[in-house]
């Protein structure tokens, strides 16, 4: 049987070879377009996840509830209370009726800070100078709690300016603070192109290693390998298929971002599809890598869905700053194809920067791409145990 | 007595699979015990470009004053506006501080001068933050030289309200305190989220659903028997997840473990029906997977674990109220942090108690013992 595959492969010209190829891409084809509903999710689940978590994804801390103890009552404290919430940064919660319903506040979780003014807030300021306002700020969330409490002192600071009614103060230095690229502090700008790059990365791997897995667990990949093809080519021909279902999901996903989630494409429309061509490469390879060392479908799906994830919501720098980590945890962060694509789509999306500033991300998806590819297919078994 | 033979093949089953077993035991551990040290969105560090066109006394004592901050590091030194730009967009600064070649003068002569601070603002909270931490450094350095100038006049604008900024329940503003207990809740609701959703859907492609269907065994017993190992498999998780969470961060609920028991018994149970749920909608492990997958990353995404519930807008709010995981976290994060008890969290409990009977009564429903 073998000695027969050997001396047909020698007599196939490149033409048959291809046209044996393209019966296999087909062969995917079928088996994806007949399986509507997997094929419906995949097409519409980027989208759904792109608005949801582009949305939802927001550093920017508005609405915070407040509760206030005020035992002095008077036009001060009333004042600044209404002071603060004037910019939609607070929201009156609850007026506390005695100090020690501040830990059954905290407790329950309603509010974010509590605010405590002294008593005769009103006189103290008036004749001894000095009144004392306490912000609780609840630290469990550390970036509100440092937010809120900056906020309130500012507002705070500013009713008493007004009070005091200085409107011109010697030696005054001024800073004229311009903020570059996103000027209006969107966080869609910071979290679209994260969450593009988790959910190709996820997708594409998910897609391929479980495809695979699923004719190894139906014992249909043997029958593919003892066909005349070579086994790298039965291998690509999986690939192909989801190759074109990712480029349909790039345009759906580029065209939400731009025109739902209002993420500008400020450089080369070009360059972006090259470099998303080429990572939508990269996760494919890495499905194909996942698959070559499992043989279930569940256990590609877990390492593909779970075991992916975690490192890449959490190290890519998608969400959370990659100078932040520890150092170990950002050479981990450098080998997740995500964290290349991130930085640079937010490079040409939204700083329009040209092709130059991404050569360095370029080359190293490139070579992870060759060694994830090469990887995977000195793991294939093309021998049946 | 049927349930005792049901449950005890679910859990040969599972044990049977050794990448499964592997996966309960070593999944929470690896990844707690590595990742919240990477969930920081502290802004620190700040990487800083500086243009002192000025070159006198007062301008290099601000950048000295600068410099010797915790936040910032000057990177750059540059007098071009545009080589400064070109630091920025090659990542290698965040802020630039342009102080202009008049700022003495003005300054000393026109008793006012301006500075010009571009902070790169891709990272809308980065750039923000930094450049008010900026623009707070200049403020205090402004009153030092204001003491200096007119030491009489300058006592007047000081402040008359004294604020406190007390930050109770984590004062050292830590992330991982944070963190870790909704890590917890995520490595909980994906185990126990993933594993039943394949549970039904595999022993349909196996064919071995059949058997079970030709049993006198009635649907209510047959999802009980396939909940129940579930259960089993989060209270080892969520142990582990105790033992590392000690171990790793020094972190131990200052509520009482019986709390986190209690909601955790109710959350994975809601979970893991809504996993069979899916299960016995999917045809194929392949649907299964890709659905389980999309509703549980938009639980996670939707839950308030990364950013706050409340910065979403409304709608996103309203999503966000059907994800079990919301109710979870912030109860993990409640007793972990403030020792809050059960009587606190009477509401959220209740609603996770009406998500675990809706999930479980719709498994019972949509499983279908004869085929049509």
């Amino acid at each position: 049987m073998s000695q027969s595959t050997i001396s047909a492969e020698k007599k196939r010209t490149p033409r048959e070879n291809w046209m044996f190829f393209m019966a296999f891409v087909r062969k995917e084809f079928y088996h994806i377009s007949r399986d509507r509903m997997t094929m419906l999710i995949l097409l519409v689940m980027p989208i759904l996840m792109l608005v949801l978590f582009g949305y939802a994804l927001n550093t920017e801390v508005k609405n915070s509830k407040i509760a206030v103890y005020d035992p002095s009552h008077d036009d001060v404290t009333r004042a600044i209370i209404e002071k603060l919430q004037i910019n939609n940064y607070f929201v009156l919660h609850k007026m506390l009726k005695s100090p020690d319903e501040v830990d059954k506040c905290f407790k329950s979780g309603e509010v974010a800070m509590i605010i405590v003014f002294s008593e005769n807030f009103y006189e103290n300021l008036l004749h001894g100078g000095h009144a004392q306002i306490q912000l609780l700020a609840d630290g469990s969330d550390p970036n509100t709690a440092s937010t809120i409490t900056a906020y309130a002192t500012n507002i705070i600071a500013g009713y008493q300016q007004d009070l005091l009614k200085m409107d011109k103060i010697p030696y005054q230095i001024t800073p004229e603070i311009k903020l570059l690229y996103n000027p209006s502090m969107v966080a869609a700008y910071n979290f679209v192109p994260g969450v593009m790059g988790m959910i190709i990365l996820l997708i594409c791997a998910m897609m391929t290693s479980v495809s695979i897995a699923r004719e190894k667990e139906n014992g249909t990949m043997e029958i593919l390998l003892v066909s005349p093809m070579k086994p790298l080519y039965v291998i690509l021909s999986k690939a192909v298929p989801y190759f074109f279902l990712s480029i349909v999901n790039l345009f759906t996903i580029l065209v939400v971002s731009v025109f739902v989630m209002g993420v500008p494409i400020a450089g080369s429309f070009f360059w972006l599809i090259v470099l998303s061509l080429l990572y939508i490469f990269v996760s494919l390879a890495l499905g194909l890598l996942i698959s070559s060392v499992v043989n279930t479908q569940m256990a590609a799906m877990l390492i593909s869905a779970m075991g992916l994830m975690m490192p890449v919501m959490l190290l890519s720098g998608m969400l959370f700053p990659s100078e932040n980590m520890p150092l170990f945890l950002q050479l981990i962060g450098d080998t997740i194809p995500a964290k290349w694509y991130i930085e640079a789509v937010k490079k040409i999306m939204i700083k329009g920067l040209g092709v130059g500033a991404i050569l360095n991300e370029l080359a190293i998806l490139s070579v992870m791409a060759v060694a994830l590819i090469s990887i995977s297919l000195r793991n294939f078994k093309i021998r049946l145990e | 007595m049927i349930l005792k033979y049901l449950i005890e093949k679910e859990f040969k089953q599972i044990k049977r699979n050794k990448f499964l077993s592997r996966l309960v035991f070593l999944f929470p551990f690896m990844m707690l015990a590595v990742l919240p040290q990477a969930a920081n969105f502290e802004v620190k560090d700040i990487n800083l470009c500086v243009m002192d066109n000025n070159h006198t006394t007062y301008s290099q004592r601000l950048v000295q004053k600068i410099a010797a901050s915790d936040y910032f590091h000057i990177t750059t030194i540059s007098t071009d506006y545009r080589q400064a730009l070109k630091s920025i967009e090659l990542d290698k600064s965040d802020i630039i501080l342009e102080i202009p070649g008049t700022f003495e003068q003005d300054l000393i002569r026109n008793q006012a001068a301006n500075v010009m601070i571009s902070a790169n603002a891709v990272n809308g909270m980065k750039g923000g933050l930094g450049s008010s931490y900026l623009a707070g450094i200049l403020a205090e350095y402004n009153s030092e030289i204001r003491v200096e100038l007119m030491p009489i006049t300058a006592k007047i604008t000081q402040s008359g309200i004294d604020i406190t900024k007390i930050f109770r329940f984590n004062p050292e503003l830590k992330y991982k305190y944070m963190m870790v207990p909704a890590i917890m809740v995520m490595l909980l609701t994906m185990i126990c989220g993933f594993l039943p959703a394949f549970n039904i859907v595999s022993e349909k492609e196996n064919g071995t659903i059949e058997q079970m269907n030709v049993t006198p065994v009635n649907k209510f017993i047959l999802i009980l028997s396939k909940l129940i190992p579930y259960w089993v498999i989060g209270f080892i998780v969520l142990n582990i997840c105790f033992g590392v969470a000690w171990l790793f961060y020094g972190m131990w609920p200052k509520g009482s473990l019986l709390t986190i028991y209690l909601f955790a018994s109710v959350h994975v149970l809601s979970i893991s029906g809504l996993g069979l749920v899916i299960s016995n909608y999917a045809k194929t492990l392949q649907q299964a997977m890709f659905m389980a997958f999309f509703i549980i990353i938009t639980f996670i995404f939707m839950s308030g674990l990364y950013t706050p519930v409340d910065n979403m807008p409304q709608w996103a709010q309203y999503i966000s109220d059907i994800s079990p995981l919301k109710y979870f976290i912030r109860v993990m994060r409640l007793v972990y942090l403030k020792g809050s008890s059960t009587a606190d969290l009477i509401k959220p409990f209740l609603t996770l108690c009406g998500f675990a009977v809706v999930f479980n009564s719709w498994a019972v429903f949509s499983y279908r013992k004869s085929s049509n």
